[in-house]
């Protein structure tokens, strides 16, 4: 009985980091500029497709994960230059249409170059899996888990411990007052597409060994860590980590316990309870509404 | 402001009027039908995205429940076609209120958030309900009859979602000119300031939310039984994307942008057909462009021009 | 590959001096999901029919006529499909369908098909396709039934009786379901747990550990096509379930050995002969036809074959077959002769249609494999 619930937690908790990083990802971009970047699930399938591209060459994996996480973060300081910064002010739905034109232009350039079919990357350290408290997990899983931690724990000090962080802070907090005391909001939308691109890539290198990748990959896994943002409370970066895991490890008792042809409506359906019952997420952002 | 309107009206009863006698063959009015119908949808949403400022990310589920009621309750239960269609719509018109009630007494974008996490599960449940709904593959769905007349030939099928754009184009203007709709049109400006005036903005946002899902539905009903099979895809997450897309390559808070978003975003996937492999590419960058070039929308940039013009 | 020589000696004598007329030229229509979710199988397809209608050509085409391909993608979209079929009917005016990559594809073409009375092949899976027989509507792929019956067969000869069903949501893996809990019955299965998965699940291990867990399994069957099945693999060693592993159809591709990598080993499943093709007995039937196509797809594409390629293969062939035997592209002369089709070899079997069986495929189409050091072992 135990075992199968630490069954369940686990393998939650492995997809959870994974919605975790795409929903930190979402927060970034959201809080250097209140957009909704519906290219970030993009990010996601370009880092393991790249990585297995990269592997696939002959390049070494430490070498090839570099590459598969340095070259979606330029795509994404590319789709920041060329198409968010022209129509800076423009409406929200704007907005989200232009990263939506993105993504599409990115996937369907994946699958021109790349081709439609499923690709695997071998685990970083051998197919064994690993025991722990009974339940079974991929020794991946450990990456997944251990890696995420240190992002978060590096996105931390980089937001309280340095001046390009507490920069975005302010700029998110306040804009107009950012700009007054000097602060380059150009710069930290750029640095925040930037940053949000890499986490994305870095989540699907890392997640790849485990769930395979395809040009299409990043659509489920997109809508997931954006699930996973509002459920968080959008603009909350603490609240994308737990929303994340919390959105993972529901999915997985979903299809234990409950049944598991619905387990894809569970973060949803945690969505409209969320949004009903506390909407400024679990853990509140901040809101202004402007007069 | 009346004038250009209602010209635009008879301009567009006339251009329906002509049209099927001028399209080579029926591919193309099949062509037309479809952009009619999606004209009318998009015209239900774009009351919402641009009169009270709200986006719906859900609109598809509430095509869904229009399509799948008209397909489910005639074939398993014996429901009559036109009985079916009515019992969609009241039940997308339910939930959208149902949904919206505790959402619109928030401020921001909580409605986006709501309606796309309601359409996927509402997509969910078609693909996994197989008994009724036949699962991922879809179910056909047997002719509408109006009164005694079995609609079936495409050129029947023209004339009534024709006639049903004109009438939705007629009240849609209406609508905007009503005291209901200067009230909308207040929502958009500012939230405090029409506040301040009296005007319920909770109420009138529901209700336009409502009016959409109830138009959706409908045409949902109407494209299930004018394809006679219907699939999950229909209530599909991208699908909802098009469809707010429409709305604002078109313009938004324009009724006849509304038009020219569905005709031209019906049509662009047809002419990519032949593009081999780059569709989604060319799409993409279609829509990126639109939104840097024509940030407005086609109709409203336009008009303005012209405006400026003479 | 004998059939399209006989076809095209047979057109080279009787209808060469006809060429010289310039005749119109035979126009096939398809829609297929090139894009989307089922773009793995209906990639392959439309590669392969490109490739074969151009070879057709070189050889100096049907009847002595060109043939021209018209070919639009739905990307899975079923009502896409349907719009599309519209067009290739109305508008581009060709003499026949081959194409529908999913059932939701097909059965949204069907009724246009019938309407129009316009030869249609279908290369969709689902039974429901041609059970009722449709007029004008043919299949070329074993129906998921026929999977289901293999695979049952092949337990009963081991003594299994309590079996795990593992189904994809796809529209492929639930019509995979719906035939499996109907045939299971006849072949003594119970089935003791029954659960899905997404297609685009990137974890199982919730859904095999309640497998695991469910006291009597003595076997796990899978229903689905793509990457799904290869992860379930996987998920599936490192849970470290040692009941035998069945998987369906879909997944017979040397793809799915590349992407469950070593979990693939033990794995049991149905098969056309396709994908074993330099495994087969010098003497079997299918062997030269499979051979040529494989090195052929191969040749031009620089991928490995995969079953889906292998029925648009089939489909093209029958429909060219049809068409020479009735000597004209007369709809109705076409459509009879396709439903008087017999013991014609194709890459996924030996077709023999007949007015009540619009496929014309059986059981011994299917062969059993197993994989056995990360390749294909044809199981006696």
């Amino acid at each position: 009985m135990l075992t199968e619930f630490f069954q369940y937690l686990f393998s939650g908790i492995t997809v959870g980091a994974t919605y975790a990083m795409a929903a930190l990802g979402f927060t970034l971009i959201y809080n250097a500029s209140n957009v909704i970047n519906f290219a970030q699930g993009e990010f996601i399938m370009l880092g393991g497709m790249l990585a297995v591209l990269f592997t696939q060459a002959g390049l070494p994996l430490p070498v090839a994960v570099l590459l598969a996480v340095v070259v979606p973060t330029l795509v994404g300081v590319l789709v920041e230059k060329s198409v968010i910064e022209p129509v800076k002010g423009a409406d929200t739905v704007n907005i989200i249409i232009i990263t939506i034109g993105a993504s599409l232009v990115i996937r369907g350039l994946v699958q021109v170059t790349l081709g439609k079919n499923a690709r695997a990357l071998p685990a970083f350290s051998g197919e064994a899996p690993v025991t722990l408290l009974g339940a079974v997990l991929p020794s991946q899983s450990l990456w997944v888990i251990g890696v995420t931690a240190l992002v978060v724990a590096g996105l931390w000090f980089f937001f309280n411990r340095t001046m390009g962080g507490k920069a975005m802070l302010a700029t998110a907090i306040n804009r107009t007052a950012a700009q007054l005391v000097g602060i380059n909001t150009a710069w930290v939308l750029t640095l925040s597409f930037a940053l949000s691109a890499g986490l994305g890539a870095l989540g699907g290198v890392l997640v790849t060994p485990i769930t395979l990748t395809a040009y299409d990959a990043g659509i489920m896994l997109g809508l997931k860590g954006f699930v996973a943002a509002v459920v968080g409370g959008l603009g909350n970066g603490m609240g994308a980590l737990v929303g994340g895991l919390l959105v993972g490890v529901l999915e997985a008792m979903g299809a234990g316990y409950l049944s598991s042809a619905y387990k894809d409506a569970v973060p949803f359906v945690l969505i409209l309870l969320i949004l009903f019952f506390m909407p400024r997420g679990l853990f509140s952002a901040k809101t202004t509404e402007r007069v | 402001m009346r004038d250009p309107r209602h010209l635009g009206l008879a301009v567009l009863a006339a251009v329906l009027a002509v049209l099927p006698f001028v399209l080579p063959n029926s591919f193309y009015l099949d062509l037309a039908i479809r952009m009619a119908i999606n004209a009318i949808v998009v015209l239900g949403l774009n009351l919402l995205i641009g009169f009270a400022g709200q986006i719906s990310f859900g609109h598809a589920g509430f095509l869904g429940i229009g399509a799948y009621a008209s397909a489910v309750l005639p074939t398993h239960y014996g429901v009559h076609p036109m009985l079916a269609l009515g019992a969609g719509a009241a039940a997308a018109g339910a939930l959208a209120a149902a949904v919206s009630y505790p959402i619109f007494k928030l401020k921001g974008h909580y409605l986006a958030m709501a309606t796309l996490g309601l359409g996927i599960i509402l997509n969910i449940a078609f693909r996994n309900e197989a008994a009724l709904t036949g699962g991922p593959d879809g179910m056909p769905v047997p002719s509408l009859e109006l009164f005694s007349f079995t609609l079936s030939s495409d050129r029947d099928w023209y004339w009534v979602v024709a006639a049903l754009l004109v009438v939705s184009v007629w009240a849609s203007l209406n609508l905007i000119d009503s005291p209901f709709g200067r009230a909308l049109r207040a929502l958009h400006g500012s939230e405090v300031a029409s506040k301040v005036v009296g005007v319920d903005i909770a109420r009138y946002k529901m209700a336009i939310f409502v009016m959409s899902a109830v138009f959706a539905s409908i045409m949902g009903s109407i494209t299930a039984h004018y394809v006679g099979f219907v699939t999950p895809t229909v209530s599909e997450f991208f699908h909802s994307i098009e469809l707010v897309t429409m709305v604002v390559v078109g313009g938004m808070a324009s009724v006849f942008g509304s038009l020219v978003g569905a005709v031209l975003l019906t049509a662009l996937p047809q002419i990519l057909a032949t593009f081999e492999g780059w569709e989604t590419v060319a799409f993409g960058a279609i829509l990126i462009l639109f939104m840097i070039v024509l940030p407005r929308g086609l109709v409203p940039t336009l008009a303005a021009r012209l405006g400026k013009g003479g | 590959m004998k059939t399209l020589a006989k076809t095209l000696a047979f057109c080279a004598a009787t209808l060469l001096p006809l060429m010289a007329q310039a005749a119109e030229p035979i126009r096939i229509g398809s829609v297929l999901s090139v894009s989307g979710p089922a773009a793995f199988l209906g990639d392959p397809e439309a590669k392969t029919l490109e490739m074969y209608v151009a070879q057709i050509n070189k050889q100096g085409g049907v009847l002595g006529r060109e043939v021209k391909l018209v070919h639009y993608d739905d990307g899975g979209d079923a009502s896409k499909a349907n719009g599309f079929a519209k067009r290739l009917i109305d508008d581009d005016k060709v003499d026949f369908l081959v194409g529908g990559t999913t059932s939701g594809s097909t059965m949204s073409m069907v009724p246009l098909a019938e309407k129009a009375g316009i030869p249609f092949i279908s290369l969709a899976g689902a039974v429901v396709i041609v059970e009722p027989v449709k007029k004008w509507v043919f299949k070329t792929p074993h129906s998921d039934r026929m999977a289901a019956e293999k695979v049952f067969v092949d337990m009963q000869k081991r003594g299994i009786t309590k079996v795990a069903l593992l189904s994809e949501t796809s529209g492929f893996g639930q019509s995979g379901k719906k035939e499996t809990e109907a045939v299971a019955a006849k072949y003594g299965i119970t089935l003791v747990a029954n659960e899905t998965y997404g297609p685009k699940d990137t974890d199982m291990g919730p859904q095999l550990t309640k497998i695991k867990n469910t006291p009597g399994v003595q076997a796990v069957f899978v229903f689905g096509l793509g990457q799904g099945p290869a992860i379930v693999t996987k998920n599936y060693r490192q849970l470290g379930i040692d009941l035998p592993l069945y998987q369906s159809h879909g997944v017979a591709s040397d793809e799915f050995l590349k992407l469950a990598g070593p979990a693939a080993e033990g794995v049991r499943l149905p098969s056309p002969a396709q994908i074993i093709g330099d495994k087969l007995p010098a003497d079997d039937p299918q062997k030269p036809v499979v051979t040529a196509y494989n090195a052929a797809y191969k040749a031009a594409y620089n991928e490995s074959t995969s079953t889906f390629g292998g029925y648009a293969y089939d489909g093209l062939m029958l429909m060219v077959q049809a068409v020479t035997a009735a000597g004209s592209t007369d709809r109705a002369k076409v459509r009879d002769a396709l439903e008087a089709t017999k013991g014609h070899v194709g890459v996924s079997g030996t077709f023999t249609m007949s007015p009540t069986d619009h496929m014309g495929l059986d059981l011994s189409s299917f062969r059993m494999l197993e994989v056995k050091n990360g390749d294909w072992a044809l199981l006696p």
